[in-house]
């Protein structure tokens, strides 16, 4: 592996835990549609940052972003609170517009210079190790490294000091304001440290990986942990290993680094969706699965306690009966029976059926709990 | 001193009113219920208590003094469904919220906490239950839960919005012996109630709000027909228990 590649991983990785931190609390606060905001509307604060400073790697680039992504944040607030406007749609306006203004200063004032459109939604991870930092002669690595390092070290900073306040502004905005705690604040914080992470990113990624790294790695944590912390954790770690995967991925397709990053993403999604332990849909046929046998079981058991030791036992508790009374099919009857038999509810006596006294029990039990 | 006095409270949402005019004195140590129909404004006015609402005019006095300076003697309950309970935590992890006021800013709760939240926990019969995932509760378990958490601020005044809707008949028996217990020790207690028929023997007194005040005090003096009807505007067939 050469220098190069090293140092394109290293900055994915960066950039995959820096979204992953902050996306949590947007993913939780079902506002997932916030980073795509923010991520888009960025781009005039940018472009405008350019102009003052005549400069494309100056930290104003990022106050001036962050400062558009607050912005988008307070309008899209107060469109909404006007009651006319549903929140999605005042996303949707305010993002476009803001972004559509972007748009035209580059074309505009700035066409000859390398701030352009495209850039700005796909990024190009493969130019970063040639932006370098040097300081005084020395080479000390692609810009874009620190950029986001200090976007990263700033968002888990933040998270580390106000995990309990912003845990709790989370889950029960109230209680966190009747504490004291000033959930307000903490909300334009968190949107400000977005709105820098997204400006820090879009260079090396582009905006729509931006989006990508900060929803997808916390939803597809949510499918595999029950704990706050752990889906920080989780979502880190999955954002680093999509980003990673993504990159071996696009070297061996010769495609875009972040394209690739993105589609891993969405593959860890789609893996974790199907086979999550608790919450995958994998799991859930199988508990469906066993639920239904176990309501068969119970609906056999009930029906043998009702004819046991009656005049008509002989001809209801049999096997072959199941089919015509119960209306089972052959084979599922033999499935009940069989499985009934294994969790020893039942005896097989030829074709006659006879409880057991657990099997009696869960009668009992199973006519009065319903 | 009353525990809480509201004068001449309006509140607003926009230029139509929510709440007009509201004059209220609870005593300390009193279990209140505030009865009305949908719409009256129960939910507002125990927020505007509690500091969460701008009120449009009048004053709000908690124990003698304003909000601001005795937000940590107030308990809040909220209504079960503003939270989402899909939120991934614990049940102890949400009953330590109710500490986290006490802790202050930055500061982990500890060892103590904990003990203290297992404590809460207890007394609403749900300790077995302390690292159950909170999705996994049903409603009545779920208002135990936050009932737990208000107990652990150890509150003067406790505000309650709707601790017994959608709980099953033993939750609403041990809910209420809490209330009781919590008015033994002197505490005051402020709840929305919707169940008409057991307010005189839950409660000692009762608010009956429609945007106004229509009447409040005992039960046994204000919770009358003719008040009822004026509360709910006489669409209501009044079945009251015995006394």
């Amino acid at each position: 592996m050469s220098t190069f590649q090293l140092e394109i991983q290293l900055v994915a990785t960066v950039v995959a835990a820096a979204c992953a931190l902050p996306g949590t609390f947007l993913v939780l606060r079902r506002m997932a549609m916030m980073s795509d905001a923010i991520s888009h509307a960025i781009l005039p604060g940018i472009v405008v940052g350019f102009f003052l400073t005549g400069n494309l790697s100056s930290p104003l680039l990022i106050l001036g972003g962050a400062a558009a992504g607050l912005l988008t944040v307070v309008l899209v607030e107060w469109i909404r609170k006007t009651n006319r406007v549903r929140e999605d749609a005042a996303i949707g306006l305010v993002f476009s517009s803001l972004f559509a203004v972007g748009v035209i200063l580059i074309a505009r004032f700035a066409r000859d210079i390398h701030l352009d459109t495209d850039a700005v939604l796909l990024g190009e991870l493969a130019f970063v190790p040639f932006d370098r930092l040097i300081l005084a002669g020395r080479d000390l690595g692609p810009q874009a490294l620190y950029a986001m390092g200090m976007a990263g070290i700033l968002c888990l900073g933040f998270i580390l000091l106000f995990y309990k306040e912003l845990k709790l502004a989370t889950f029960d905005r109230a209680l966190c304001a009747t504490l004291g705690f000033l959930p307000g604040i903490l909300h334009y914080a968190l949107m400000g440290l977005i709105s820098m992470t997204a400006v820090a990113a879009f260079d090396a990624v582009g905006s729509i990986l931006v989006v990508a790294l900060m929803v997808g790695p916390p939803v597809s944590a949510y499918l595999i942990t029950n704990r706050f912390g752990y889906m920080i954790l989780y979502s880190v770690a999955l954002g680093m290993t999509a980003s990673i995967a993504g990159y071996w991925i696009a070297h061996l397709l010769d495609a875009s680094i972040a394209g690739c990053m993105a589609v891993m993403v969405g593959v860890q999604f789609a893996v974790l969706f199907c086979i999550a332990p608790e919450q995958g849909v994998l799991a859930a046929w199988k508990r469906r699965r066993h639920q239904k046998w176990q309501f068969a079981i119970k609906m056999l058991v009930i029906h043998l306690l009702q004819h046991e030791a009656t005049p008509e036992a002989d001809r209801e508790c049999r096997m072959d009966h199941l089919q015509d009374h119960m209306a089972w099919e052959a084979a599922f009857a033999e499935g009940v029976v069989s499985r009934a038999v294994s969790q020893n509810f039942l005896n097989t006596v030829g074709e006659y059926l006879e409880l057991t006294t657990e099997g009696r029990e869960l009668a009992r039990e199973a006519i009065i709990h319903t | 001193m009353n525990a809480v006095e509201v004068r001449d409270l309006t509140v607003a949402y926009r230029e139509s009113p929510v709440l007009w005019d509201i004059d209220l004195d609870v005593a300390p140590g009193v279990l209140m219920a505030i009865v009305g129909p949908n719409g009256a404004g129960k939910t507002t006015l125990i927020k505007a208590i509690l500091g969460l609402l701008k009120p449009a005019a009048g004053q709000i006095r908690i124990l003698g003094k304003p909000y601001r300076r005795v937000a940590s003697l107030m308990g809040y309950v909220p209504q079960r469904g503003t939270v989402d309970w899909d939120f991934p935590t614990s049940v102890l992890d949400v009953v330590l919220m109710g500490l986290y006021g006490r802790i202050g800013w930055v500061r982990r709760p500890g060892r103590s906490e904990r003990r203290e939240a297992m404590e809460a926990l207890e007394k609403v019969e749900m300790t077995g239950l302390a690292h159950r995932q909170i999705r996994q509760l049903s409603g009545g378990q779920q208002q135990r839960v936050f009932l737990a958490r208000a107990l652990v601020q150890d509150a003067r005044v406790y505000l309650m919005d709707e601790p017994l809707q959608g709980v099953d008949a033993t939750t609403e028996r041990a809910i209420i012996d809490i209330l009781h217990s919590l008015r033994s020790s002197g505490k005051t207690v402020l709840a929305v109630h919707h169940d008409l028929q057991t307010v005189s023997s839950y409660f000692d007194e009762v608010l009956l709000l429609n945007v106004r005040r229509i009447a409040s005090g005992p039960v046994s003096k204000v919770f009358t027909d003719t008040n009822l009807r004026l509360t709910y505007g006489g669409r209501i067939a009044i079945i009251k228990g015995a006394p």
